[in-house]
């Protein structure tokens, strides 16, 4: 599980490696154009091991529609050299997982209304989509296990409004408080420092509901009797809670997390989608599903739906994950 | 300009000879009515007509209203004294049989049609004609025609001379002559008197007045308006046309206005056949229903170009003052000729006609349109894209470029700022989409931000807080007059520096002097000269940068007789007196 939760993170960090293209040079000249076929039967009828790609060719006076150039087949080959590009923003190499010596660019997942691939987009839109969902969850996480746990365990006055406090916040017409924010930044911010902020913003505003719940597991956590029997032998308060109280949070706060993580992801989708998002020329899966809401684009280009799809195994993989640490979790409190 | 216009199309009619009424519905007129008998194929009556309308009107109050869903509306239920035909861009009577102009072009004399009568069967004359101006033309009504009908320094004055004549004076020649008089309505006196006279005609007749409080000249009048739905207007038995056979018109019972707010819900319900007509369709949209054509019982058609024009415009104004420091900073370049230019030599104009309209549109170099066949100058340059020559005169001007391809200013500061568009149109967001991804040739950083309409005129008008913007102007009947606030420099509209005490630039005195010459002069070839020059002026200094034109695209159920759509305003609801179910059916059911 972990594992291919790993694999998809690692496939979007090293984006620049396993797509051929890049996310936002626009090739004008193939606006919409479907996915690449890969063929292993050239039109002599002959079987290739090695699949082969025909470049696209737009049909004369038409938009959107392309026939392959059968004049001339193109293999795909792995490890390619192309220009460098900068991985994880850490190193550049100038190898490409996939590529093929096409004049025409190799779009395996199609392109989109500007000629710009797809597949690139979705595995850089991930790096946004996926990163914003940690770190959103991370903040709302951090605050709310802090204001949670001091609620727990010190009760009274403190809990009364800590809590009260999150039910303002579990109130607020979030949508439009974003709204607000949005409109409130000046122009001169970049695209992705506005989303960066929006991402912070969603994170704090979200902390009340794990603060809840971590308050009602340190509550009973320490009213439970051996954690009473070791105060009244005279335990302070950080020795109570590092050895009876936090314990006991860590497995909930780890579910919570793989909980939180999806939401958030989903969270960028939605804002992006309502154009609160990262703008354009980035990619996020939120921005590029944004185009759906115009009908040609949903009554013609099916490859468009993508990252809507990539979305379901990312929320399987991290919904099986929250089972598996919840599961632990209540094995080790018992 | 002496001249004595009457009419050919007026003919007297006698109501004795008119086909049967409809069953249940009452029909008088005074024997010596003077009907217009239109010249169109003649129809059949009966029937409804649907038509996907973007908005709610605001108001049914020919005075206030200024937007366009209520003057869709308005218009089919009012008329006019004298009417430019949409098709022939020419006037022709209207309420008015005939006219006369003075040779200083100053008074017009108006004779108006006999026997005509309101909605309500009330009988309209030269009283309703002067209480009709005294309104539009009353400060305190604030109505928007108010300006239009102001020519010179003084608005007209009107008097009348018997229950058929009327007389205009102005207090300077009219450049247009006798469209001064399209589109403005005559209003019931009977009705509207007392509302005026107790100060509140602007509030009169909103969407919730009732039906008979309500009352017009023109082809329909209000029926019943169900918020959020549909606004249903029924045929006026009183109207002042016949067809050449003698039917009254209009032929259809009903005109259905269904307000469908988003763009691709109106055209997916106008491809199930929910509606009958469909006006302003996207292109991309236009090309799923053609794909569909086939199958459907609808036909589509690209008139071509509109007299619309979307542009590129820099903040130019003065913002001294208002906190905006980092903008004031970019503005040195934007008010650099030499960045303007490269700016609108680099962008892709016929990538925006194929990519975003998908070659339903065209390519703009000058503000006026090619629709727009009577003002164009078509001797306007069209220089082609290039990215070498932008570069080139960047470099001329002093920029420079970082190793990493980055455009830097004379001071080595990084060229880079932001273009905000509006989110409801889809197609200009894309448009500053591909004009970011052109700058970025350049070396200019652009970002691109959109924002609801509202807060962006927010921005445009009042808080002045934005850098470049991408925006349509249109909707007006093509003649430069009705663009008078654009273009004076102290128009309320002149959008890359508003409102200015005195023209900023030599250029801006030169188009505040062309455009009031052309206002005032009556010989039609010179007001063209003089507006060519308009053209030239705004093309060689780029306060806009023009880009496209979309084509107007409309669509209609088959069968729909006398359905001829133009480029004008109301594309395809004209003539919709005229409109006829070559068989019997009616239409789509909401």
């Amino acid at each position: 599980m972990l594992a291919l939760l790993a694999l998809v993170y690692l496939a979007v960090i090293a984006a620049g490696f396993v797509a051929p293209g890049d996310p936002v040079t626009q090739h004008r000249e193939f606006v919409f154009a479907p996915p690449a076929r890969l063929h292993f039967v050239d039109p002599a009828g002959q079987f290739h091991w090695r699949p082969f790609v025909y470049a696209p060719v737009l049909r004369p006076g038409t938009f959107d529609s392309y026939d392959e150039d059968r004049a001339r087949m193109y293999p795909v080959r792995f490890f390619v050299r192309a220009p460098p590009v900068r991985i994880a923003g850490l190193f550049s190499w100038e190898r490409r997982l996939i590529g093929t010596e096409s004049p025409a660019p190799l779009f395996l997942f199609g392109s989109d209304q500007y000629g710009r691939d797809v597949f690139a987009r979705l595995l850089y839109g991930g790096q946004i989509s996926l990163f914003a969902g940690l770190l959103g969850a991370a903040l709302s996480l951090g605050i709310g296990v802090v204001l949670g746990g001091i609620a727990g365990f010190y009760g009274g006055w403190l809990d009364e409004i800590l809590m009260r406090g999150a039910e303002l916040f579990l109130a607020l017409p979030w949508l439009y408080l974003l709204f607000a924010v949005r409109m409130s930044l000046p122009l001169q911010i970049a695209p992705a420092q506005a989303f960066l902020l929006i991402v912070i913003v969603v994170g704090i505003v979200g902390w009340a509901r794990p603060a809840r719940l971590i308050r009602g597991v340190v509550l009973s956590a320490r009213t439970r009797d051996y954690v009473l029997a070791a105060r009244s032998a005279g335990a302070s308060d950080p020795y109570l809670l590092r050895r009876h109280v936090l314990p006991q949070v860590v497995g909930i706060a780890l579910t919570q997390a793989a909980v939180l993580v999806p939401q958030y992801v989903l969270a960028e989708v939605t804002l992006s989608f309502f154009g609160l998002g990262v703008g354009e020329p980035v990619p996020s899966w939120g921005n590029m599903l944004s185009g759906l809401h115009r009908y040609h684009v949903l009554a013609s280009y099916w490859w468009m739906f993508l990252p809507g799809i990539a979305l379901i195994p990312v929320f399987l993989l991290y919904y099986a994950l929250a089972d598996a640490l919840h599961q632990r979790a209540s094995i080790l409190s018992h | 300009m002496n001249r004595l216009f009457v009419g050919s199309l007026v003919a007297p009619f006698l109501l004795a000879a008119a086909v049967a009424a409809p069953a249940g519905r009452v029909q008088r007129a005074p024997a010596a009515a003077e009907f217009l008998v239109g010249q169109a194929e003649t129809g059949r009556p009966g029937g409804q007509l649907v038509v996907v309308q973007r908005a709610e009107p605001r108001t049914l109050n020919p005075v206030s209203a200024v937007d366009n869903p209520s003057r869709d509306v308005l218009r089919r239920m009012h008329a006019d004294l004298i009417h430019v035909n949409r098709e022939t861009q020419r006037t022709e009577p209207a309420l008015a049989t005939a006219w006369k102009v003075s040779p200083d072009g100053r008074r017009y004399t108006l004779t108006l049609r006999r026997g005509v009568q309101f909605s309500d069967g009330h009988p309209f004359d030269a009283d309703d004609v002067v209480f009709s101006f005294r309104a539009y033309l009353d400060e305190k009504v604030a109505s928007p025609y108010r300006d239009l009908l102001t020519v010179g320094t003084k608005p007209i004055a009107v008097r009348k001379l018997d229950q058929q004549t009327v007389q205009f004076d102005l207090s300077e020649p009219y450049g247009a002559g006798e469209r001064l008089f399209d589109s403005v309505a005559m209003l019931p006196r009977h009705l509207l008197e007392k509302p005026y006279a107790e100060g509140r005609l602007a509030e009169t007749w909103g969407l919730t007045t009732a039906a008979v409080e309500i009352a017009g000249l023109g082809p329909y009048r209000f029926k019943q308006y169900v918020a959020g739905e549909q606004l249903v207007l029924e045929r006026n038995p009183f109207y002042w046309k016949v067809d050449r056979a003698g039917t009254h018109l209009p032929y259809l019972d009903r005109l259905v206005f269904a307000i469908v707010p988003n763009a691709d819900a109106q055209a997916v319900r106008f491809q199930a056949g929910e509606a009958d007509v469909t006006m302003r369709l996207s292109a991309a949209n236009f090309d799923v229903l053609l794909r569909d054509q086939p199958k459907r019982n609808y036909e589509l058609t690209d008139l071509g170009a509109s007299v619309d024009y979307t542009f590129l415009v820099f903040n130019l104004n003065d913002l001294s003052g208002r906190g905006l420091a980092e903008t004031e900073r970019r503005q040195a370049w934007f008010r650099q000729l030499a960045f303007r230019r490269a700016v609108s030599l680099a962008i892709d104009r016929e990538g925006i006609v194929r990519l975003v309209y998908r070659g339903h549109a065209v390519p703009l170099w000058g503000h006026v349109p090619p629709g727009n066949k009577l003002w164009v100058n078509t001797a306007l340059p069209k220089p082609r894209r290039s990215v070498p020559e932008a570069r080139q005169i960047l470099q001329g001007a002093g920029f420079k470029w970082q190793a990493d391809g980055a455009l830097l200013d004379a001071a080595g500061r990084p060229v880079e700022f932001t273009i905000v568009t509006n989110v409801e149109n889809a197609e200009r967001v894309q448009i500053a989409t591909i004009i970011q991804d052109d700058l970025k040739q350049l070396g200019m950083r652009v970002n691109v931000v959109t924002l609801e309409l509202r807060a962006l005129t927010a921005r445009l008008l009042t808080t002045r807080d934005y850098e470049g913007l991408v925006l349509g102007l249109g909707g007006s009947d093509g003649d430069p007059n009705t663009e008078m606030n654009v273009w004076l420099s102290s128009g309320g509209f002149h959008i890359w520096n508003l409102g200015q005490v005195k023209p900023a630039t030599p250029w801006e005195a030169e188009l505040d002097t062309l455009m009031r010459r052309q206002l005032t002069t009556l010989d039609a070839r010179e007001r063209k000269r003089l507006y060519d020059r308009v053209q030239q002026l705004v093309v060689e200094n780029l306060p806009i940068t023009s880009l496209v034109s979309p084509n107007v695209l409309v669509g209609a159920k088959k069968g729909l007789g006398n359905f001829r759509p133009t480029v004008l305003d109301h594309h395809a609801l004209w003539n919709v007196d005229e409109l006829y179910w070559r068989e019997r059916r009616s239409g789509a059911t909401p």
